[in-house]
């Protein structure tokens, strides 16, 4: 039985990760998922990195436009906030407020 | 209680079937098919989005090696911080994915017909061939060296494994007051901060144990290539005198026997030999007649999809390619993504996303507390390749912050790889 339970919830998490990535369109998508390289699997992180998944949205965007008017400090961040336009901004802070 | 075959379908969805059957699709079938060859950062990570992304694709990932072995933290083994158990991981997670998962090597690709063979003797056909191979070291170029490696007295330790464990081991069984010989090669190569980091870590260890040895550092380019200001900071204020940096120090040839490196200047001998010599893509990319530089050496690909620029339905990933990227194990995470993302759309008669974003972080420690980065974001455009935006570059100083974040890097991005 449990191994059963844990084949079914393997059979959900696939779903609904393919689930969120549907919902954004493919260049979000890529550079939300290049993100996880640093941030962890589905914006879930080890160790000192913060995680990204369910960021609040209004947070995420004024973190990225204070690292890029260097008004907060930061370490790598600001060569990372430098590198997206506004509206990638706004896009990838809705895609990680809805990862959970 | 027994899971029988009915019962995992119903749980488990079509992708995780795929896998159970273990029927490598034919390029014929409704489901699309499509092969990757290597699975280091690039060609895990690719196999894994290929899945998540595209559902109705089957995905075969063909490895020979049974575990995965970071390169990037093997100087961190060099340098007695971690152990080679550390930086070694397996594949269990991955066929969790649906990824049918393959332990051969490709010995031959037919790119008209569009099938690998496999050592084992097995014609694998594929819809698109997603090629990472890593880099081939360019041995023949120093003499003597295939000599010297044969009989374990010089590695390149360039490919972490069995190589990074003798190197340590050499290390550890130099005496105090020896002389530990290293050399860069000429550019382009894997890493490009790679060689300064292992002399960081290096002389971490010799500071700790062996206070009255040296390094030597015979560079085949003009100068450092990557972080120079973090690295020679690290050289002048944490290891005052004890590493001797030689630009344009090419090596020519390796002596096992005599342990001396020659160069255009003279013979340099040492305690422990490390050369690293020139490199280009991997042999697989060869085999499939996409190292279609002018000297045969790199693989140009369309940027958007990463499909090699002279054979068709064939993408190539990761150190093997032909840009103005990095030659990190973070770029080919991410290029990995962008070729999966390109795949899914092909396969879907889709237009692929015409201006991929790309970022680059990497890390490197000078010490056993102190990192330093380099991080640019890339963005494709048009006719010129991938633009490095304004403002992207490293750090001057290592610090124990950065230090944190390096091992926070390498925790997430091998479970974004792996898991």
């Amino acid at each position: 039985m449990t191994k059963k339970i844990t084949l079914a919830i393997v059979g959900l998490a696939g779903l609904a990760l393919s689930g969120i990535a549907g919902a954004a369109d493919i260049h979000t998508q890529s550079i939300a998922s290049t993100c996880m390289s640093c941030h962890g699997p589905g914006g879930k992180s080890q160790g000192a990195i913060p995680s990204l998944a369910g960021l609040d949205k209004e947070y995420f965007v004024k973190s990225m436009k204070d690292f890029k008017a260097g008004t907060r400090a930061a370490s790598i961040m600001k060569r990372h906030a430098n590198g997206y336009t506004d509206a990638e901004v706004e896009a990838m802070a809705a895609y990680f407020a809805g990862l959970k | 209680m027994t899971l029988n075959r009915r019962d995992f379908l119903k749980v488990s969805g079509a992708g995780a079937a795929a896998a159970l059957t273990g029927c490598a699709t034919t390029a014929s079938s409704a489901r699309p098919h499509v092969v990757v060859v290597g699975a280091g950062f690039g060609g895990a990570t690719c196999a894994k989005y290929l899945r998540q992304w595209g559902p109705n694709i089957d995905v075969t990932l063909i490895e020979p090696n049974d575990k995965f072995v970071s390169c990037p933290i093997s100087n961190w083994v060099l340098g007695g911080l971690r152990t080679m158990d550390d930086i070694t991981h397996g594949y269990d997670n991955l066929p969790r994915h649906g990824i049918k998962m393959v332990k051969d090597s490709v010995v031959a690709i037919d790119p008209a017909k569009r099938f690998v063979k496999t050592r084992s003797g097995a014609s694998i056909a594929y819809d698109r061939l997603v090629l990472a191979p890593g880099i081939e070291i360019l041995t023949g170029t120093v003499k003597g060296f295939n000599e010297a490696e044969t009989t374990g007295k010089v590695v390149h330790a360039w490919k972490a494994g069995p190589q990074t464990a003798l190197l340590r081991k050499q290390l550890e069984a130099m005496p105090d007051g020896g002389t530990f010989v290293m050399s860069v090669p000429a550019a382009p190569y894997r890493c490009p901060p790679g060689p300064y980091e292992r002399a960081c870590m290096v002389a971490n260890y010799f500071k700790q144990a062996k206070p009255k040895s040296k390094i030597i550092l015979l560079d085949g380019n003009p100068d450092v290539v990557s972080k120079k200001p973090l690295f020679t900071d690290a050289w002048n204020t944490l290891y005052p005198g004890m590493l001797d940096y030689r630009p344009n120090n090419a090596p020519l040839a390796v002596d096992g026997s005599k342990m001396t490196v020659t160069t255009e200047f003279d013979d340099v001998r040492g305690d422990v030999l490390n050369v690293v010599p020139r490199q280009r893509a991997g042999e697989l990319c060869a085999m499939a007649g996409a190292r279609n530089d002018s000297a045969g050496n790199w693989c140009a690909v369309n940027f958007t999809t990463f499909e090699s620029t002279t054979v068709p339905n064939v993408h190539i990933i990761g150190d093997s390619v032909l840009s103005s990227l990095p030659k990190s194990g973070h770029m080919a995470t991410n290029m990995a993504k962008i070729c999966a993302a390109a795949i899914v759309e092909l396969l879907a008669g889709r237009q692929p996303d015409p201006i991929p974003v790309v970022a680059n972080t990497c890390y490197s420690a000078t010490s056993s507390s102190t990192s330093g980065y380099v991080a640019n974001v890339y963005r494709f455009e048009a006719g010129k390749g991938y633009v490095s935006a304004p403002e992207g570059g490293a750090t001057p100083k290592g610090d124990a912050l950065n230090f944190t974040y390096n091992e926070s890097w390498a925790k997430n991005i091998w479970a974004e790889v792996l898991s």
